[in-house]
C-alpha cells in the first residue's frame, strides 16, 4: 500500500511540477573577470595558489584551444557560444576550512534542504560521504576520517593538488589529454575544481562516495575535474548527482571525468545529470559538454558507468572506456530523456584493445514535446583484441510526434575472433500496453510515466537504491506535460 | 599550363593531381559537347562550380573515413576519352548466357553508348525507348529534361559533381505507362584503352505508371588497366510500377569503382535491388532511394565477398518523407586477407512519415585478423508512429556448426564452404528471375572456393588482369 501511495506521489509532481530545483542562493562570489585569456589563467592559478607545473599544463591547454574549433559533428544546434563572454572562475569567499556543520553558511544548507539532501540527514542515513562543490570550490568534505581509516583519500580537486602532488601529476590527463577535443581543452586550461579520490590497493570502499554539482552564481561557466583512481583490486562506487538553478541565459559547463582502474580494480560511475534544461519555449538551459572516460589498465579490471540525463538544454556526453588490460571489462548504462526543446547527443565509445574483453551497451532514449535525442556510440575492436565481445543495446522511445529520436552507432572491427553485436529500435508507446493500462482505470499520463518507467528499469536497476527513486522521479518530472 | 575560364586560384586551395588534372580539362570537355541543350551545359557548369568549391572527398569527411579513394586523388587519369569506333559487334565480344535467361545488351564502351546501329536511341514495339542519353536529350527533350539532375540530389560529393560536369555518355531507357517489359535489359560496361581511363557514364530510367521493368547493371568487363570509374544512375519509378535492378559487379583488383544510383518512388511502386560485389580494386556502392509516394516499397540488398587488399563500401540512404512506406536493407559480406568493407546505412524518418516500417541489417564474418569491417547503422527518425529496428554484426563463422559438420564426416575447408555459403545464401534467395540466381549462387560458390569467378561463357577475360588481353576471344569457349 505504501509503496502505492509513493508511486501517486510521484505521479502527482508529475503533473505539478515545472522545475522544482529551480532557486539562487545569495552567497558573495569571488569572481575572475569576463573573458578567457592568459591572465584569467593566471589568475585561477595564482587563486588556488598552484604548482608551477599545473599553471603550466593549464597554459599549454589554453594554447592548443586557440587552435583548434567547437566541434560541430553531433545532432545538435544551438546560437555560437560567446567564450569570451563568460566568467571563468567564481568562488564563494570563505576560505577557511570548516570542521563542523555549524559553520557551514546557513544559506548553503538551506540549498541543501531545498534539495532533500542535508547533510545531517546524509551523515546519518546510509552512510553516504557527500563531498558538496557549490560554484567549483569544495565547501565541505564529510566522513574523511573513516576513509581516511582506510586508506582513501577523497577530497577536492585543489586540495589533492596540494597535499597529492605526485598521484595528481601521474594520473591527470593521463585518460583525457588536454588535446582529446575542444571542451577538454578548454577545461584543462580553466579548471576550477573537482573532486580526486585514490583508492589504495586492495581496499574495498565501504561507502558509496558522492558529490552534489550545483551551479550557482549567474554567468559563471562550471568546469569541473573528476579524477578517480583505483589500484590494484581496490573497489569504489562513486555517485555523481546534478541539480541547477533556473535561470534564463545559458550556461556552458564542461566537465572532465578521468578513472583509472588498474588490475583487479573495479570502478562503478553512476550519474543523475538535472541541470536547468530550459523553459517550455526552450529559452535558457545548461549548455552541458562533458568528457568523460576510463581506462581499465590493469588485467581484470572493470569500469561502469550509469547515466540518468534528464537537464540540460545541450547535453554532449560519450562516457567511454578504454579496455587496455586482458580480461577487463566494459559497461555503459544509460538512460537519456528530453522533453520541450532539449538536445542530446549522448553515448559512448568503448575501446577494446587488450584481450578477451567485455563490453556491454545499454542505451534508452525517451524523446518528448520538440526535442532531440540521439545515441553516438562507438565500438572499436583493435587487431590484437582477439576473443572480444561487445554487444549493444540501443532503443529509443518517442512521446510526440514533433520530437526526433536518433541511433548513429560506429562500429569498427579489426580482429577475426570477436564478436560485435549491435541492434537498436525505435518505437512508441504500444497503444495495447496504453489500452490495458486505461482499462484497468489508470489515466493516461500515470500509464505513460509507468511504461516509460518500466522501459528504463534494466538501466535504473543498475544504480544505487537511493539514487533509483531520485532517478525515476527525475523522469517523471521530465517527462510532465509531454503527453497531449 | 593552360587555365580554363574557372580559375583555380592555387593559393588558396592545394589540389591532388586528379583535381588539378579535372580542373583543367573542363574546359576542352565542355568545348566538345558543345551540340547540348542548355539545360545539360547549365547543370555541367554548376556542378563543375560546386566540384571546385569542395575538390574531391578526403579523409576528414566523416563519409570517406576509411575509404581507400583518397588514393585515387593522387593518380593521374585521362578524363577525356574519345568516342570509340564501332568495330565488332556487342554479342561478339561478349557473351553472358545464363542458360534459360535471356537478356537485351546494352553496352557502354569506355563511358560511350556502342551499338552497331546508325540510330543511337531506338523505340521499340512496346514503346520502349532505349539507346544513349546524349541522343535521348535531343530527341526526347521533355522527357530528359523532367528527370534529368533532380532525382540525384542527396549526399552530392566531389565525385558526383565531376560525374555530372564531365559525363560522355549513358544508358537511357524510358518505359512506357502500362508496359510490362519482358525481357531483362542488361547493361554491360566495358573498358578497354591502353591509358588509365578517368569514366564519367550517366544513365537516366523512367518507369512509367503500372509499368514493371528488371534492370541488369554490370560492372564486369574491364580490362587490365587501373581505371576509375564514376557511374551516376538516376532512376524514377511512377505509381504503381516496379523496378527490379541487379548489379553485379567483378572488376579487377586495381580499378576504383563509384556506382551511385538514386531513386524516386510514387506511390505504391516497388523497388528491389541486388547487388553482387565479387571482386574490385574499391568500389563504393550509394543507393539513394528517396520514398516520394505512399504505400512505396523499397528491398534493398547486398552481398560482397572481397578478399586481397580489395575493399567495398555500401552507402544506402533511404529517406521516409511520406506516411506508409516500408524499406528493408539487408547487406551480408565475408571478408578475407587484408579486404575491408564499409556499411553507412542511413534511415531518414521525415515529420509526417507515420506508419514506417523500416529495417537495416549489415552482417560481417571476419575470416582473418587483417580483415577490417566498419559499419554505421544509422537512424534519423522524427514521426512517432513508426517500427524501425537496426541491426550489425560483426563475427565469425559458428564453431559449433563447423563442428558438428565436421563430425559428420565433411572436412574443414568444405564445412568452412558451407557455412559461408549459406551466410550469403540469404541474400541470394532474394533474386526472383530463377535462372540468374541459380547462376549467380553459382558464382557465389566459385568465389568463395576461390576460383576466378568469370561468367560462365564470357569470353572476356575481365578477371584475369595479369594476362594482358584486349578483347581476346577465347575460343575454348565458343
Amino acid at each position: 500500500m505504501n509503496e502505492d501511495k509513493d508511486q501517486n506521489n510521484i505521479l502527482e509532481e508529475v503533473t505539478s511540477k515545472e522545475y522544482q530545483y529551480g532557486f539562487y542562493t545569495n552567497i558573495e562570489m569571488d569572481t575572475a573577470a569576463v573573458g578567457l585569456t592568459e591572465e584569467t589563467i593566471r589568475f585561477i592559478s595564482a587563486k588556488k595558489n598552484e604548482p608551477e607545473w599545473l599553471l603550466e599544463f593549464r597554459l599549454k591547454a589554453f594554447q592548443h584551444w586557440l587552435t583548434i574549433e567547437e566541434p560541430t559533428w553531433a545532432h545538435l544546434h544551438h546560437p555560437p557560444i560567446k567564450y569570451q563572454d563568460i566568467i571563468y572562475y567564481a568562488a564563494p569567499k570563505k576560505k577557511k576550512q570548516l570542521e563542523s556543520l555549524n559553520e557551514v553558511d546557513p544559506e548553503l544548507l538551506d540549498t541543501f534542504k531545498k534539495l532533500g539532501i542535508s547533510l545531517e540527514e546524509q551523515k546519518v542515513l546510509a552512510g553516504v560521504a557527500v563531498d558538496a562543490v557549490i560554484d567549483s570550490v569544495s565547501v565541505k568534505t564529510t566522513f574523511r576520517e573513516t576513509l581516511s581509516k582506510h586508506g582513501i583519500i577523497f577530497c577536492s580537486f585543489s586540495e589533492a593538488v596540494q597535499e597529492y602532488p605526485e598521484l595528481v601529476k601521474k594520473y591527470m590527463g593521463s585518460v583525457v589529454p588536454y588535446r582529446d577535443n575542444f571542451f577538454a581543452a578548454l577545461n584543462s586550461a580553466v579548471f576550477s575544481d573537482g573532486s580526486f579520490c585514490y583508492i589504495p590497493k586492495g581496499v574495498h570502499c565501504p561507502m558509496e562516495l558522492s558529490t552534489y554539482f550545483r551551479i550557482n552564481a549567474a554567468n559563471t561557466g562550471q568546469f569541473e575535474r573528476t579524477l578517480l583512481v583505483a589500484d590494484e583490486d581496490a573497489y569504489v562506487s562513486y555517485l555523481e548527482g546534478c541539480t541547477a538553478p533556473q535561470r534564463d541565459e545559458n550556461q556552458l559547463h564542461a566537465a572532465i571525468v578521468e578513472i583509472i582502474a588498474e588490475a583487479g580494480a573495479e570502478v562503478k560511475y553512476s550519474t543523475v545529470q538535472n541541470w536547468y534544461p530550459g523553459d517550455k519555449n526552450g529559452k535558457g538551459g545548461i549548455y552541458n559538454f562533458v568528457t568523460k572516460r576510463g581506462i581499465c589498465k590493469g588485467d581484470h579490471s572493470k569500469i561502469s558507468w550509469t547515466q540518468v540525463e534528464t537537464g540540460s538544454a545541450i547535453t554532449w556526453k560519450y562516457p567511454s572506456c578504454i579496455l587496455k588490460g586482458d580480461h577487463s571489462i566494459g559497461e555503459f548504462y544509460s538512460v537519456a530523456v528530453t522533453n520541450h526543446y532539449q538536445q542530446a547527443d549522448t553515448g559512448t565509445k568503448m575501446i577494446h584493445l587488450g584481450k578477451n574483453t567485455k563490453s556491454t551497451i545499454i542505451s534508452k532514449g525517451i524523446s518528448a514535446g520538440f526535442s532531440n535525442n540521439s545515441y553516438r556510440g562507438m565500438v572499436r575492436i583493435a587487431k590484437k583484441a582477439s576473443n572480444s565481445r561487445n554487444f549493444s543495446q540501443c532503443d529509443s522511445l518517442l512521446l510526440g510526434s514533433k520530437c526526433g529520436a536518433h541511433t548513429f552507432p560506429y562500429i569498427n572491427a579489426g580482429n577475426e575472433t570477436s564478436v560485435v553485436e549491435h541492434e537498436a529500435t525505435t518505437s512508441k508507446i504500444s497503444e495495447d500496453q496504453l489500452f490495458y493500462c486505461q482499462q484497468r482505470g489508470i489515466d493516461s499520463e500515470k500509464a505513460i510515466g509507468l511504461i516509460v518507467n518500466g522501459y528504463a528499469k534494466e538501466v535504473l536497476n543498475k544504480l544505487p537504491m537511493e539514487f533509483a527513486v531520485e532517478a525515476q522521479k527525475l523522469l517523471a518530472i521530465t517527462l510532465e506535460g509531454s503527453v497531449g | 599550363m593552360q587555365r580554363g575560364k574557372f580559375d583555380m586560384n592555387p593559393s588558396e586551395k592545394k589540389y591532388s593531381i586528379l583535381e588539378s588534372g579535372l580542373l583543367n580539362s573542363f574546359e576542352s570537355s565542355l568545348s566538345r559537347s558543345s551540340n547540348e541543350i542548355t539545360k545539360v551545359t547549365e547543370a555541367r557548369m554548376l556542378a563543375f562550380e560546386a566540384f571546385r568549391k569542395t575538390g574531391l572527398p578526403g579523409r576528414l569527411n566523416e563519409k570517406w573515413r576509411n575509404s581507400k579513394f583518397d588514393q585515387v586523388s593522387e593518380q593521374s587519369y585521362e578524363v577525356v576519352s574519345s568516342k570509340p569506333t564501332y568495330t565488332q559487334k556487342v554479342n561478339e565480344i561478349f557473351q553472358c548466357s545464363i542458360h534459360g535467361f535471356t537478356t537485351q545488351v546494352e553496352a557502354l564502351l569506355n563511358g560511350w553508348y556502342y551499338t552497331s546501329e546508325k540510330k543511337t536511341l531506338r523505340t521499340m514495339d512496346n514503346g520502349v525507348v532505349i539507346g544513349s542519353i546524349q541522343t535521348a536529350q535531343k530527341e526526347v527533350p521533355e522527357l530528359f529534361e523532367r528527370h534529368f539532375g533532380k532525382i540525384a540530389k542527396y549526399n552530392l560529393h566531389g565525385y558526383s559533381h565531376i560525374n555530372t560536369a564531365f559525363f560522355n555518355d549513358g544508358l537511357f531507357i524510358y518505359v512506357p505507362d502500362q508496359v510490362h517489359v519482358e525481357e531483362s535489359i542488361q547493361l554491360i560496361k566495358m573498358v578497354n584503352d591502353t591509358q588509365k581511363l578517368m569514366i564519367n557514364s550517366r544513365n537516366l530510367v523512367i518507369l512509367g505508371k503500372n509499368s514493371h521493368l528488371s534492370l541488369m547493371h554490370c560492372d564486369d568487363s574491364v580490362n587490365h588497366q587501373s581505371s576509375m570509374i564514376n557511374t551516376v544512375t538516376e532512376i524514377f519509378i511512377g505509381e504503381n510500377a516496379s523496378l527490379d535492378l541487379y548489379k553485379l559487379q567483378n572488376i579487377n583488383n586495381h580499378t576504383f569503382l563509384i556506382n551511385s544510383t538514386s531513386v524516386v518512388q510514387q506511390r505504391n511502386s516497388r523497388l528491389k535491388v541486388n547487388v553482387i560485389t565479387l571482386n574490385g580494386g574499391a568500389i563504393r556502392n550509394e543507393l539513394n532511394v528517396d520514398l516520394q509516394g505512399e504505400g512505396a516499397e523499397a528491398d534493398l540488398n547486398g552481398i560482397y565477398l572481397m578478399d586481397k587488399k580489395q575493399q567495398v563500401d555500401n552507402q544506402v540512404f533511404v529517406n521516409h518523407a511520406v506516411p506508409n512506406c516500408n524499406s528493408s536493407e539487408l547487406f551480408k559480406g565475408v571478408l578475407d586477407d587484408e579486404s575491408s568493407a564499409i556499411f553507412n546505412g542511413f534511415v531518414l524518418v521525415g515529420r509526417d512519415a507515420q506508419k514506417t516500417n523500416a529495417f537495416q541489417r549489415n552482417n560481417n564474418i571476419l575470416m582473418t585478423s587483417t580483415a577490417k569491417v566498419d559499419t554505421m547503422p544509422f537512424l534519423e527518425i522524427y514521426a512517432d508512429d513508426v517500427k524501425c529496428s537496426h541491426g550489425a554484426t560483426i563475427g565469425q563463422l559458428d564453431h559449433d556448426a563447423l563442428f558438428y559438420l565436421m563430425q559428420r564426416g565433411i572436412c574443414k575447408r568444405d564445412a568452412r564452404l558451407l557455412l559461408m555459403y549459406a551466410f550469403a545464401a540469404e541474400v541470394a534467395d532474394k533474386i526472383d528471375i530463377q535462372p540468374l540466381r541459380v547462376s549467380i549462387e553459382d558464382m557465389v560458390k566459385k568465389r568463395l572456393r576461390g576460383e576466378l569467378s568469370i561468367c560462365e561463357k564470357c569470353v572476356l577475360h575481365c578477371s584475369t588482369p595479369d594476362i594482358p588481353m584486349e578483347f581476346e576471344i577465347d575460343m575454348s569457349k565458343i
